[in-house]
Parts: structure tokens; C-alpha cells; sequence
């Protein structure tokens, strides 16, 4: 990434470290990434808009799975890429982690985890952000040991 | 007399983990021998997308999920790891963001080897005593180094815990601390190194065995307690064994550790050793426990603590957050190969 790429992160980091959104006062919709005013109330909404906090769980509402990846994130390869519908309304594409291929559902509650998203090599800036991992991944662990031990 | 401890507690622990069978098929060794002699049968591998700075978080969020505090009133975070992401850019700086408690606060990372989370828990302590501070944060946490067949490939893992200190609400009062620092040449890692080195044997008595003991002593001296007046007792944990024999040598059963004696499941985490054994103690204890800690770090020195449990510990929301015995348990094994790429034994620049 180069430096105007790094200034760009650096800009985002309270919509990718805290999922931070907001909310139109005037209709109650919710935006993530937030947005300048609201795209149904346009005029009407100019100074209602309010900062607000996602709470980080949602369900999955469709999937992907990446086998073939840009350089940065090869060593990953396969993931799961989502689109998840967030408990407040948005919708946000995320990787989902902790997650085997095969167990990846439509539907799945999820919640986000701090990861890192990318670096630049050995040498230059590691950026930060969300990431998602199964709700219940720490529950299920009798499942998971029956598929997971050779 | 006010109560100063920890308010909150948290800890993560990568899910991913390796066998020492599977380690030491790859270099030709009885993986059977080596786990008795080291009393650890698999060690926690952190993701690729995880390190110190993550960990961190994870832990640092677990406890703020436990407790309501405004993350705002949190007025220093000190982080302790010998595994920094960055060599100059401070690990507190990401984590403070992560958890909203920015601008307003100190920041510094620690490092002393396995010790600097503990050193960490002094600092805000006494920031809080002076009163220049509500809470504190204090993490110790580590995604430790080995080089691929060294001795310490065994037990170099991830992992890593977080205490919020303050004196409102304390669950758990730290009643006293003490530290005992020399130079002792056991272990060591030069900047702009990737895999540190060791004295080899020379690492057991007069570093892990000596500073610990004399540590400890001191601590019980000046209090004048005995071992038998703790519920439990946590000392670092560079593998399964080290801990069972000190904590003989001091005077203390293997029922007082048992609860915080978690190497056996996960490895070595490092500086996030005692933080993870003094989390998974909290996980279960009762007002009126009373709590021993003493942690080691390389190089060398230790820092031990004497800690009662509150009645607060009843109000704590415990359940908001994993328990380390569903963190042990939740697990995915990988091969060596798998091992290598996640933890960039095969990189090159
Ligand atoms: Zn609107």
C-alpha cells in the first residue's frame, strides 16, 4: 500500500477497528460505513445524523469461498468471504475466521473479532480491522474435536 | 484502607493448535518423551491473521464485556509482550483505539521477556494509588518465537491476558507486590533477531528456580503468611513441570495450582503466562479466596503478588466473556506444515 493508502486506513480506523456507523434521526435507518446524510431523507437529515456503535453480531446472509487470492492474502487461501446482515440493519462484507469451509451455513450467527486485515511485506504499515468468527465457536467444541483430530 | 486489585479480567487464546507428537516426528525425536518431560501435550499457534496486537484486543474486550465501565475512564494501558508487531510503533497505541478508550490516556509497551504483563499490573497499580489515574489496563500477551528445532519449539506458543485495575467495584485486591531483578544472561533475543537463544540448561536453577523462590519468600516474609493460608497459587510457566517443582519447593500443593496450571493445554504463552493462570483462577474463585502469583522473566526477575477475592467478584458478569477452560477446549489441530506457513517459519525476504 503507499502512502496515500496508508493515510486512507488511517482515516478509516473507527469504522474498521470499532464498527463505528450512524443513524439518521429523521427515519431511524442505520448506515455502515456511515454516510454523510441519509439517502432517503436527504435534506431532512442534515444535522440527524448520529454516531453509533454497532454491536459487532449479525447472521450470514450470503457466502463465498476464495481459492484463488491477490498476492497479499495467498498464504490464506481457501477462506470465506460474507455478507453479513448486522442485528442494527446494515449489511457489511467481511472474511469469516475460526470457521471450517465445511461448516460455513447461510444463516450462521456470527460476531466480529479484531484481526489483522493485510501488510505491507516484511517491512511496511499491518492495518487492523474486523473480521468475523461463529458465534458459538467456543461452544461447539465437541464437534469440532470429532472432525479436527487426525 | 481502600481497595486496590482488578475490577475486570479478560484473555484470548488462538484456537489452533499442534501437537509436540507432531513437532517432534518432523525432526526425527520420541514426541512421547518429550511431552512427559516437559508436561505439555500440545501448544496454542496463532492464526495468520493474529498477533500480539490482536490478542490484546480480544483480551482487553472480554474484560470490558464483563464489567460496564466506560472505556473513556481507563487512563493508562501498559502492554507487556516480547513479541510487539512493531519494533517502533507501540502495541497500546492499536489496542487503546480498538477499545475506545483514545486520546486521553498513557501508553507504553513492556517488555521483560515472560514478566512484563505482571510488571504491567504494578505500574497501574500504583498509578492508581497516586490517584493519577481511574483505571488502568494492564496486558501481557505473546505470540513467542522458536526457532524450528530448537528445544523451545515444544512450547513457544500464543495467548494472552488483560486485567483493568482501579479501585471501584475490585474484585480481586491486590493486597501486596514485590519484585526481584538481577542480570542473569538465561535467555535473550538481539534487536533484529527473529528467534531468540539460551544458556540451555543453565535457564533452570539459578534463573526460573532462584528468582522465583526468593521472590515469593520475600513476599510471604513481609506479609508473614504460609503457603497453606492461599486457595491458590500461580507461577510462570515455561512448560508443565518447572511450576509443579517450584511450587513443592515453596510449600504449595498441586491443588493450589492446579487451576492456573495451563501450559499443559496450550504451551508456553510468555508474557501471557500468569495473566492466562491467574484469569482461568478467576474464572472460578469465591469471595474470600485469597491468591498467590509470582512470574518470571528472562534476564531475569520476578514479581509476586498477594490478592483477595472480593464479594464484587459475585456482581462481575463472569459469563460475558469465554472461560479459559472453553478457550483450552476450543481447538483445531494443525499439521507441521500448516504450523510453518501460519507462523512465517518459511520466509524469506
Ligand atoms: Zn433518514
Amino acid at each position: 500500500m503507499s502512502s496515500s493508502g496508508v493515510a486512507r486506513f488511517w482515516r478509516e480506523i473507527p469504522q474498521r477497528y470499532n464498527l463505528l456507523g450512524n443513524k439518521c434521526n429523521s427515519c431511524n435507518k442505520i448506515f455502515f460505513p456511515p454516510k454523510e446524510s441519509c439517502p432517503f431523507c436527504r435534506r431532512k437529515s442534515i444535522g440527524k445524523m448520529k454516531e453509533l456503535k454497532l454491536s459487532g453480531k449479525g447472521k450470514i446472509i450470503t457466502y463465498s469461498i476464495i481459492h484463488s487470492a491477490i498476492e497479499n492474502f495467498q498464504k490464506q487461501i481457501p477462506y470465506i468471504i460474507s455478507i453479513i446482515k448486522l442485528d442494527e440493519g446494515p449489511n457489511i462484507t467481511a472474511q469469516i475466521v475460526d470457521c471450517e469451509i465445511e461448516k460455513i451455513k447461510i444463516g450462521m450467527k456470527v460476531e466480529n473479532t479484531f484481526r489483522k486485515i493485510q501488510e505491507d511485506g516484511y517491512t511496511g504499515a499491518i492495518y487492523y480491522g474486523y473480521k468475523f468468527r461463529p458465534c458459538d465457536s467456543l461452544l461447539t467444541e465437541k464437534e469440532q474435536c470429532k472432525c479436527d483430530t487426525k | 484502607m481502600t481497595d486496590i486489585g482488578i475490577v475486570s479480567y479478560g484473555a484470548y487464546i488462538p484456537r489452533n493448535r499442534i501437537k509436540v507428537d507432531e513437532i517432534a516426528s518432523v525432526w526425527g525425536k520420541d514426541g512421547g518423551s518429550i511431552s512427559k518431560g516437559l508436561g505439555i501435550y500440545e501448544k496454542s499457534v496463532p492464526s495468520i491473521d493474529e498477533d500480539t496486537a490482536t490478542i490484546s484486543v480480544e483480551a482487553a474486550r472480554a474484560a470490558l464485556k464483563r464489567c460496564s465501565i466506560n472505556p473513556k475512564e481507563i487512563g493508562a494501558i501498559y502492554i507487556g509482550s516480547e513479541s510487539h508487531p512493531y519494533a517502533v510503533k507501540p502495541t497500546g497505541t492499536i489496542v487503546g483505539e480498538a477499545i475506545g478508550a483514545t486520546p486521553e490516556l498513557m501508553v507504553a509497551d513492556y517488555e521483560f521477556a515472560c514478566k512484563a504483563g505482571t510488571a504491567a499490573i504494578q505500574s497501574c497499580f500504583a498509578l492508581v494509588k497516586a490517584s493519577m489515574i481511574k483505571y488502568g489496563l494492564a496486558i501481557g500477551a505473546d505470540t513467542s518465537q522458536a526457532a524450528p528445532g530448537d528445544a523451545l519449539e515444544f512450547s513457544a506458543s500464543a495467548g494472552g491476558g488483560g486485567f483493568i485495575i482501579g479501585k471501584e467495584n475490585v474484585i480481586a485486591s491486590i493486597n501486596s507486590t514485590c519484585s526481584f531483578t538481577t542480570d542473569t544472561p538465561d535467555f535473550w533475543r538481539r534487536a533484529e533477531r527473529k528467534y531468540p537463544a539460551h544458556g540451555g540448561r543453565f535457564t533452570g536453577g539459578p534463573a526460573y528456580f532462584k528468582h522465583i523462590t526468593s521472590c515469593s519468600l520475600n513476599l510471604m516474609k513481609k506479609l508473614d503468611t504460609k503457603p497453606e493460608d492461599y486457595d491458590y497459587a500461580i507461577f510462570h510457566q515455561p512448560n508443565g513441570k518447572f511450576p509443579v517443582s517450584i511450587a513443592k519447593k515453596l510449600g504449595f500443593s498441586f491443588d493450589q495450582i492446579k487451576q492456573g496450571l495451563i501450559a499443559p493445554y496450550i504451551g508456553n504463552t510468555y508474557s501471557g503466562a500468569t495473566m492466562i493462570g491467574l484469569s482461568s483462577v478467576l474464572d472460578i474463585a469465591k469471595s474470600g479466596d485469597r491468591v498467590f502469583l509470582t512470574s518470571y522473566g528472562s534476564g531475569a526477575g520476578s514479581d509476586s503478588f498477594d490478592i483477595t477475592i472480593t464479594d464484587n467478584i459475585n456482581m462481575l458478569h463472569r459469563e460475558n466473556a469465554p472461560y479459559i477452560e472453553q478457550m483450552i477446549k476450543s481447538k483445531k489441530y494443525v499439521d507441521y506444515g500448516t504450523y510453518a506457513k501460519l507462523t512465517d517459519l518459511l520466509y524469506w525476504e
